[in-house]
């Protein structure tokens, strides 16, 4: 059992825990993610670290309600455990290894984290932060009520933009468009992060194609075990068939397949949305969500 | 009861039918008198031929002697001596081609269900509380076990009998391997047998610590230098599924076997409140013949498909186990044989909707021996199908190997090992099953645990 120390809701339906995992937190570096499971009867649910601290043994985790999993793990309090807690899993991000150090400071990065993918940019830019390198940072939210993470992100970054798309806080827009202003004021980077949601990061991928900066994208496909041994996370990249959770989960956003990987990302949506509905409404739901026939 | 000596007593089984809906095991097993009536039958031989078809050498003659007699928990201890998964063996070894296909009675007559036995004696220990001997005492000396399927829990078993402190490490959130998340309910009860055999390597004093997966969790040389282990042996299995690599593979509703079987079997998405979600789909195409081919069509069939085989070579050919074959097609299970997939036509969303076959036809016989199928030119073919589970066999993982240094492997990536000892290239690690041999049987990788538990004893032994 993996103790949760520390649960804090940063949004309605988007929660921080901080989970006792020793050799989790022992061996993971920037970029990988772990894979969650509330108890017997839950799912194996595939987050991005967002924090971890060796000394203590902790992992920290933000998850955002999407399915009748997410929403059983979000209950669980303080003091109470997760039944499994694997990791680290996938690839360090390249930018955070000892050994491209040399290579990282000669460049001036950029990460912009769109909702739930703030999170996992944070111990991206604070690794870089710890080694003396300053990158700026843009995150994104839909509105001013939504947004998470700004003092954390600030006390690491260079520049932080915060972007709402309704201009109710920060600048009036998305990741994107701030990216395009900084360019069009005469910023120039070399190297972009992005994290968030598919749609987003395939936007800002396009973008960058345009604007020659390379991309690194995080990928979070469908997953089951997580070490390679399903396929369910498999990709095109440049063509190739590559497993998110072995070969990733980040990738270079320019040759990542975006159409096919959303497609894949809807395969189990019914079935999940079937899960979730069942959950929340328990006996109570009758097939009002038009697909489980429950109502016929 | 009577017995005709050339007769194998008949095993009750549940009719084809009625298991064709339910997840509940296929095969009912022996009850005493059936067992101790088929036990009359063996011959005893002083030189017994079915001990050297054992990868495990279970002293066969001696445990159904006491069968018959009816003394069932000295039969299990000398199973257990040399078996420490006997209710897994009994019930998914190839007995035809190992003791069963090397008894005298077989020359005349049907060999003695020798299977089954070993199922009873095993299934009625369990159900008698009888455990299997621990060692009397620890000699104080520690080994890494990393993997839990069958390789890792004899290895396991066998160093904790000779006095051990092992721990076995698994990457899953529950231990058994390919018996957990591979072999479905109906050929292994989970909770009944699967936990129960993981019980009992535990009652040896073997400590199991899950979801931990080594060369990213930890890797082998802290172990060793930091966690005290004085050896480690490897029996990560053969994880990594294989695709064609034929168009429209990437398309929603197609599957790999590892992913259709792990989500129904350890997460077992055919269960009642369980949270896994599965495509049930209403017509299934499974492209393989092997037994995990079978064994992923009759669950597509068991969740309500219709469900086909496609497998490139004839009937005589199916790598599948001749009763497997036989349980799938008594249960509805339709075998297209001779036919290959060109293509998986997908529909404007992104999901299957057909799959293009190719009719063959066999050739000359290739380098394994088995006559090589040859595409018949225009002979191809659209059928309608929602989801496509591929079948095609599995590659070890490199996750371990790529993270300890001095560790060899050869050209399809597996573990270079002795097969006498499971030693490999790098000191005082060892390793056998599917990691070693590329995909195999569960009996197989435990005649390799049992090898490198013997080599890990020698090694340590003499230190």
């Amino acid at each position: 059992m993996y103790q949760i120390v520390r649960k804090e809701m940063l949004q309605s339906n988007i929660v921080l825990m901080e989970v006792e995992a020793p050799r989790v937190a022992q061996h993971c570096l920037p970029g990988q993610f772990i894979i969650a499971k509330t108890d017997e009867y839950g799912e194996r649910i595939p987050l991005t670290i967002c924090d971890y601290n060796r000394e203590k043994g902790t992992v920290t985790i933000v998850v955002q309600t999407i399915g009748a999993g997410t929403e059983r793990m979000m209950s669980l309090n303080q003091g109470e455990a997760l039944e499994d807690f694997v990791g680290p899993l996938g690839c360090p991000s390249e930018l955070c290894l000892e050994e491209n150090l040399e290579e990282t400071k000669k460049k001036k990065i950029v990460f912009i984290g769109g909702g739930l993918g703030t999170a996992p940019v944070y111990p991206q830019v604070k690794w870089l932060h710890e080694h003396g390198i300053e990158a700026d940072v843009i995150i994104g939210y839909r509105n001013k009520d939504l947004i998470f993470y700004e003092e954390e992100m600030k006390s690491v970054a260079k520049n932080l933009y915060v972007t709402t798309d309704d201009g109710s806080y920060g600048f009036h827009g998305n990741g994107c468009m701030q990216l395009q202003a900084l360019y069009d004021e005469g910023v120039r980077y070399d190297q972009c992060v992005t994290i968030g949601p598919m749609i987003m990061m395939k936007f800002v991928s396009e973008l960058t194609k345009k604007l020659e900066i390379p991309t690194i994208v995080s990928m979070n496909p469908i997953m089951v075990d997580g070490t390679g041994m399903c396929g369910a996370c498999r990709l095109l990249v440049d063509g190739q068939v590559k497993f998110a959770c072995v070969d990733g989960p980040e990738f270079d956003g320019h040759k990542v397949d975006f159409a096919q990987a959303m497609a894949r990302m809807a395969q189990y949506k019914t079935e999940e949305g079937r899960a979730k509905l069942a959950y929340e409404e328990g006996e109570t739901h009758h097939g009002g969500c038009g697909h489980c026939g429950g109502d016929k | 009861m009577e017995v005709n000596v050339l007769v194998r007593v008949p095993v009750r089984e549940q009719d084809p039918k009625v298991r064709a809906t339910n997840f509940e095991e296929v095969c009912l097993g022996y009850d005493a008198d059936e067992a101790m009536a088929e036990a009359t039958r063996c011959l005893n031989c002083k030189n017994a031929q079915c001990v050297k078809g054992c990868p495990v050498s279970i002293n066969i003659p001696a445990f159904i002697e006491q069968v018959k007699l009816g003394n069932f928990t000295e039969a299990y201890q000398i199973i257990s001596e040399s078996s420490a998964l006997p209710a897994v063996c009994g019930r998914v070894c190839p007995q035809e081609s190992q003791c069963e296909g090397k008894c005298i009675r077989g020359f005349k007559g049907d060999p003695v269900s020798i299977g089954k036995l070993e199922r009873f004696v095993a299934d009625t220990a369990r159900e008698n509380g009888v455990k299997p001997k621990k060692a009397e005492k620890l000699n104080g000396k520690k080994v890494a076990v990393i993997g839990s399927g069958p390789a890792g829990l004899t290895c396991a078993g066998d160093l904790a009998k000779l006095g051990y402190e092992v721990t076995i490490f698994e990457a899953l959130h529950a231990a058994g391997g390919v018996l957990s998340y591979g072999i479905p309910e109906f050929r292994l009860p989970k909770d009944k047998v699967v936990a129960a055999e993981v019980e009992n390597v535990k009652s040896l004093g073997v400590k199991i610590e899950t979801n931990v997966v080594i060369g990213k969790s930890t890797k082998i040389d802290e172990l060793m230098a930091e966690e005290g282990f004085d050896a480690v042996f490897i029996g990560s299995g053969a994880g990594l599924p294989r695709f064609m690599g034929i168009p429209g593979e990437q398309a929603n509703g197609v599957f790999s076997a590892n992913e259709f079987l792990t989500r129904n079997n350890l997460m077992k998405a055919f269960k009642e409140g369980y949270e896994t979600p599965i495509s049930r789909g209403k017509k299934v195409v499974v492209v393989g013949g092997g037994n995990v081919a079978m064994d992923a069509a009759r669950t597509a069939l068991r969740l309500g498909a219709e469900t086909h085989i496609v497998y490139r070579r004839g009937e005589e050919e199916l790598p599948a186990r001749a009763e497997e074959v036989h349980h799938a097609k008594e249960e509805g299970v339709i075998f297209d044989l001779l036919q290959n997939p060109t293509e998986i036509l997908v529909d404007e969303n992104g999901w299957v909707k057909g799959i293009r076959i190719i009719k063959m036809e066999l050739g000359e016989p290739d380098e394994s021996g088995r006559r090589s199928p040859v595409e018949i030119p225009g002979s191809e073919y659209e059928i309608a199908c929602d989801t496509v589970i591929m079948s095609l066999g599995t590659s070890p993982n490199p996750l371990i190997s790529s993270t300890t240094p001095g560790l060899d492997i050869n050209r399809r990536k597996c573990i270079v090992a002795n097969e006498e000892t499971g030693a490999t290239s790098k000191a005082a690690v060892f390793a056998g099953g599917d990691a070693v041999t590329g995909a195999a049987t569960v009996i197989l990788a435990m005649g390799a645990g049992k090898a490198a538990a013997k080599g890990i004893d020698e090694l340590l032994s003499a230190r």
